[in-house]
C-alpha cells in the first residue's frame, strides 16, 4: 500500500495546472489519483485476480496505451494477457466476443469510442443479444472501454458521445464514470460482471486527480453497477449529469451558492440501468429537474430522463418543466472558440437553472 | 468396441421419443443385428478426389479407409439431416414455422464430414445455415425442430429461432453474414489461452467470403498462430448471386493469401472427413490457421422465400442430385463394397422416418413458451430486475 502511494505520488502525468481540482476535502489516510491511474489500478488488480481476464486493443501492450492508460502492464503481464492488435476494429471485437463466449474474460480498449462504430454489429449483435437469444445458453463476459465524447481540439470525428447509442440497447449494460473512485469501483464491477459492459472513460478527465479514500484503495473495492452518486447535496434544483460535465455542474453549483441557489448534483455512474430511483428521489425534493450532458440533444440520455420523470411519481412534484441542457446539435467543430461554444459551460449551466427556478 | 458403442448410443438418442421398454428393445435388436450380419465387409478403402493445394506441400490422402460402423452411422446422421430439413420444408409451408428457415439439404456431407474429423470436445462456429450442425454438435430433433416452431422446448426455448440455436462447444447459428468469423477466430483464442489443445472449426459461405471482417480474422488468426479451421461451404450461390458475380476470385481457398488452402468435393463425406483430420493435425501441431473450401450445393434456395429457379436451372438442380448427391454417394459404396444391406439401409430409413415424424408432433404440439419468460435472460447471474413494458404502467420482471 505504501508502495503504491509512491508510485502515484512521484507519477509525471502531465496536468496542466489549469485543469487541477480540489473536489473534496482531504481525509486522513486518503490519496490524491488520477483519473488515468486509477483505471489502471483496477486493470492491474482484476489481471492479477483472473487468470482468464485479458486486455487488447491498439497500442495497449509496447506503446503503454494511446493515453498511457495501460502502462507497465504488458511488462508485467506479457503478450499471453495484454495483446496488441492491428488496426481492425471490427475484426478484433468480433474475436474478443468469440472469447468470452468460449469462457475468457476480456477487455477490450477503443482508442476512441468513435472508432467502436465498426465494431457496432459485434458489441450489439453477438454481445448483448445472445444470451437472450440462446435462450440462456450462452453468456458473453466482456468489457468494451476506452474515452468517449468531446475531447479538446479533436474535432468532429473523434468527438462523438456514445452513451445514448449505447444505452439504448437492452443487453448491454453501460456505464460512464466520472472520478477517480468511480472510474476504479466501476471498471472492477464491469470485469467482474458476466455480461457485455460498455465502459464509456473521457480523456478530458484521464489527468484529472481525485481523493481516493483508504476504502477505495482496496483490492475488493467496488462500486455496483446502476447505482448514481450524489455528489453535492442542496435543495432547490436537481443537476444530473455524466462523465466530465459532472465537473461543470459542481462548478456551476459553486457559481449558483454564492447566489444563495442550492444545487443537488447527481453523477449518474451508470446510464444502462439507469438509477430513476436516485433521480425521483431528488425531485420530490428539490421540485426542479435540468439534465446536464455533452451528448446531442435528440434521442438523448436527458430526453430519456424526462421521459421517465413524466411517466413516474417526479412529475407531480415539478414546479417547472424539467429541460435538457446539452452539446449543440451539429458536429463537432475544430475552432477553440467553436469548440468552447458546442459544450455546456459553466454559464449555460447558471442560466438554465435560474430560468428553470425563474430568478 | 467403441464403434459399435457408437451406433447404439446412435440408435438410442434416435429414439428419445419413444418409451423405456421400447429403448432397450432396440438397442437389443441392433446388437443382435450386428452379431448376424457378421459377414458383411468390416471396413474398405476408398479412393478420394486428390485436393487443390495452397501454400501446402502435401494435402490430405487419397484414400480412406471407412469401417461399417463408420458408414452406417454417417448414413444415418445424414438421412436425418435431410428427413429433418424436408420436414421444416413442410411445416414452413404449412405457416408453423416463421420467419428465416435456410435449409441444408444437398450439403449433409460437410456437416457429417467434419464432426468426423474433430471431436466433439473441438468448437464450432457456422451461420444461419446452421440445422445440421446443431444435430452434429449434439442438438436433437425434437429440439431443433421445437426451436423452429418457437416452442418451450426448442433447444433455446423458442426465444431464438432458425438462426440461433446453441449447443455444448457450438456457438450458434448467427444471423450477421460473416461475423461468425471472428468469433470463431476469438473462440481459436480462448483454445490457445487455456491451452486445452482443442481448435476451433469457423465456417462461412461462399457470399460471406467477401467480407472484410474475414481477412482481418485471417490476419490475427496467422499472427497469433490460432488453432482455427477456417472453412468455406462453396454452394455456388450467395442468395441468388452466383459465385463469379460477386468475387473476383473464386478460388476461396486461395483468399487466405498467406494461409495455407485446400479445395475438396463437399459432397464426399470420406473427402471432408480425410481433410478435416488434416487440417486438426495442422492447427493441434502449433501451425496456425488453415482454409478449407468445400465445393458442395444446395437443393433448397437460399431460404424458404427463395424457390431457388430464378437465377439457376432446375436442370442443374437435378443434375448434382442425380450424380452428387452425398448420401446416394455413400450408400452406393456401401451397398457395392458389401458394407451393409439394401434392407438394413431401409430400415435405418423408416427409424429416421419415425424419429422425424415424432420431432415435429412434439414440435407441433408442444406449447410456447409462458408470457412470464418474454423479459428473462437478459442478464446472466444477476439480480432480478424490473423492465418496462409497452406502456408505462407495464413493469415486466426479468430473471437471469
Amino acid at each position: 500500500m505504501a508502495y503504491l502511494r509512491s508510485i502515484l505520488r512521484s507519477g509525471k502525468n502531465a496536468v496542466p495546472a489549469v485543469l487541477r481540482r480540489e473536489f473534496h476535502r482531504t481525509l486522513p489516510a486518503a490519496v490524491q489519483v488520477t483519473v488515468r491511474d486509477a483505471i489502471k489500478e483496477a486493470l492491474d488488480e482484476e489481471l492479477e485476480r483472473d487468470e482468464r481476464v485479458f486486455l487488447l486493443g491498439e497500442e495497449v501492450a509496447l506503446f503503454e496505451g494511446a493515453y498511457k492508460v495501460t502502462r507497465g502492464l504488458w511488462k508485467k503481464y506479457g503478450d499471453k494477457r495484454i495483446i496488441d492488435t492491428p488496426i481492425t476494429e471490427i475484426g478484433f471485437t468480433g474475436i474478443a466476443v468469440g472469447a468470452a463466449m468460449a469462457g475468457l474474460r476480456p477487455v477490450v480498449e477503443y482508442m476512441s469510442f468513435n472508432f467502436s462504430m465498426q465494431s457496432v454489429d459485434h458489441i450489439i449483435n453477438s454481445a448483448a443479444k445472445t444470451y437472450y437469444m440462446s435462450g440462456g445458453l450462452q453468456p458473453v463476459s466482456i468489457v468494451f472501454r476506452g474515452p468517449n465524447g468531446a475531447a479538446p481540439g479533436v474535432a468532429a470525428q473523434h468527438a462523438q458521445c456514445f452513451a445514448a447509442w449505447y444505452g439504448h440497447v437492452p443487453g448491454l449494460k453501460v456505464v460512464s464514470p466520472w472520478s477517480a473512485e468511480d472510474a476504479k469501483g466501476l471498471l472492477k464491477s464491469a470485469i467482474r460482471d458476466d455480461n457485455p459492459v460498455v465502459f464509456l472513460e473521457n480523456e478530458i478527465m484521464y489527468s484529472v486527480p481525485f481523493e481516493m479514500s483508504e476504502e477505495s484503495q482496496s483490492k475488493d473495492f467496488l462500486i455496483p453497477i446502476g447505482k448514481a452518486k450524489i455528489e453535492r447535496k442542496g435543495n432547490h434544483v436537481t443537476l444530473v449529469s455524466h462523465s466530465h460535465v459532472v465537473s461543470r455542474c459542481m462548478d456551476a453549483a459553486a457559481v449558483l451558492a454564492k447566489d444563495g441557489i442550492e444545487c443537488e448534483v447527481i453523477n449518474l455512474r451508470t446510464i444502462r440501468p439507469m438509477d430513476m430511483e436516485a433521480i425521483e428521489t431528488s425531485v420530490m425534493k428539490t421540485k426542479h429537474l435540468i439534465t446536464v450532458e455533452g451528448g446531442w440533444p435528440q434521442f438523448g440520455v436527458g430526453g430519456e430522463i424526462l421521459a421517465r420523470i413524466m411517466e413516474g411519481p417526479g412529475f407531480s412534484y415539478l414546479n417547472a418543466p424539467a429541460v435538457r441542457v446539452t452539446g449543440v446539435d451539429i458536429p463537432m467543430p475544430y475552432a477553440k472558440h467553436l469548440e468552447e461554444n458546442t459544450l455546456p459551460q459553466i454559464k449555460d449551466i447558471v442560466f438554465s437553472v435560474k430560468k428553470t427556478l425563474n430568478v | 468396441m467403441q464403434k459399435m458403442l457408437t451406433i447404439i448410443s446412435n440408435v438410442l438418442r434416435g429414439s428419445a421419443s419413444r418409451n423405456g421398454a421400447e429403448l432397450v428393445s432396440e438397442g437389443a435388436r441392433v446388437v443382435v443385428s450386428a452379431r448376424t450380419y457378421a459377414d458383411f465387409t468390416p471396413q474398405a478403402t476408398f479412393d478420394i478426389k486428390k485436393c487443390d493445394l495452397h501454400k501446402l506441400e502435401e494435402g490430405p490422402p487419397l484414400q480412406a479407409v471407412l469401417t461399417r460402423e463408420e458408414g452406417l452411422q454417417y448414413y444415418r446422421t445424414m438421412q436425418t439431416m435431410r428427413r429433418m430439413e424436408l420436414k421444416a420444408d413442410q411445416l414452413y409451408k404449412q405457416k408453423i414455422i416463421r420467419g428465416f428457415c435456410h435449409l441444408y439439404d444437398g450439403q449433409e456431407a460437410c456437416a457429417v464430414g467434419i464432426e468426423a474429423g474433430i471431436n466433439l470436445s473441438d468448437h464450432l462456429i457456422t451461420a444461419y445455415r446452421a440445422h445440421g450442425y446443431t444435430l452434429t454438435r449434439g442438438g436433437t430433433v425434437r429440439e431443433i425442430m421445437a426451436e423452429l416452431t418457437g416452442r418451450r422446448g426448442g433447444i433455446a426455448k423458442g426465444k431464438g429461432g432458425s438462426m440461433h440455436m446453441y449447443t455444448k462447444h457450438f456457438y450458434g447459428g448467427n444471423g450477421i453474414v460473416g461475423a461468425q468469423v471472428p468469433l470463431g477466430a476469438g473462440v481459436a483464442l480462448a483454445c490457445k489461452y487455456l491451452g486445452k489443445n482443442e481448435l476451433c472449426v469457423c465456417l462461412y459461405g461462399d457470399g460471406a467470403a467477401n467480407q472484410g471482417q474475414i481477412f482481418e480474422t485471417y490476419n490475427m488468426a496467422s499472427l497469433w498462430k490460432l488453432p482455427c479451421i477456417f472453412i468455406c461451404e462453396n454452394n455456388k450461390y450467395g442468395m441468388g448471386t452466383s459465385v463469379e458475380r460477386a468475387a473476383a476470385s473464386t478460388d476461396y481457398y486461395k483468399r487466405g493469401d498467406f494461409i495455407p488452402g485446400l479445395r475438396l468435393d463437399g459432397m464426399d463425406v470420406l473427402c471432408v472427413r480425410e481433410a478435416t483430420k488434416f487440417a486438426a493435425e495442422h492447427c493441434r501441431s502449433g501451425k496456425g490457421p488453415i482454409l478449407m473450401e468445400l465445393q458442395t450445393y444446395r437443393y433448397h434456395g437460399h431460404s424458404m422465400s427463395d424457390p431457388g429457379v430464378s437465377y439457376r436451372t432446375r436442370e442443374e438442380i437435378q443434375e448434382v442430385r442425380s450424380k452428387s448427391d452425398p448420401i446416394s454417394m455413400l450408400k452406393d459404396r456401401m451397398l457395392s463394397n458389401n458394407m451393409a444391406s439394401v434392407e438394413e439401409l431401409k430400415e435405418i430409413d423408416v427409424e429416421v422416418r419415425k424419429e422425424i415424424e415424432d420431432a415435429a408432433q412434439f414440435a407441433t404440439t408442444d406449447p410456447e413458451p409462458p408470457l412470464d419468460d418474454l423479459c428473462n435472460h437478459i442478464f446472466y447471474n444477476d439480480h432480478p430486475m424490473e423492465v418496462r413494458g409497452i406502456n408505462p404502467w407495464s413493469k415486466l420482471k426479468s430473471v437471469s
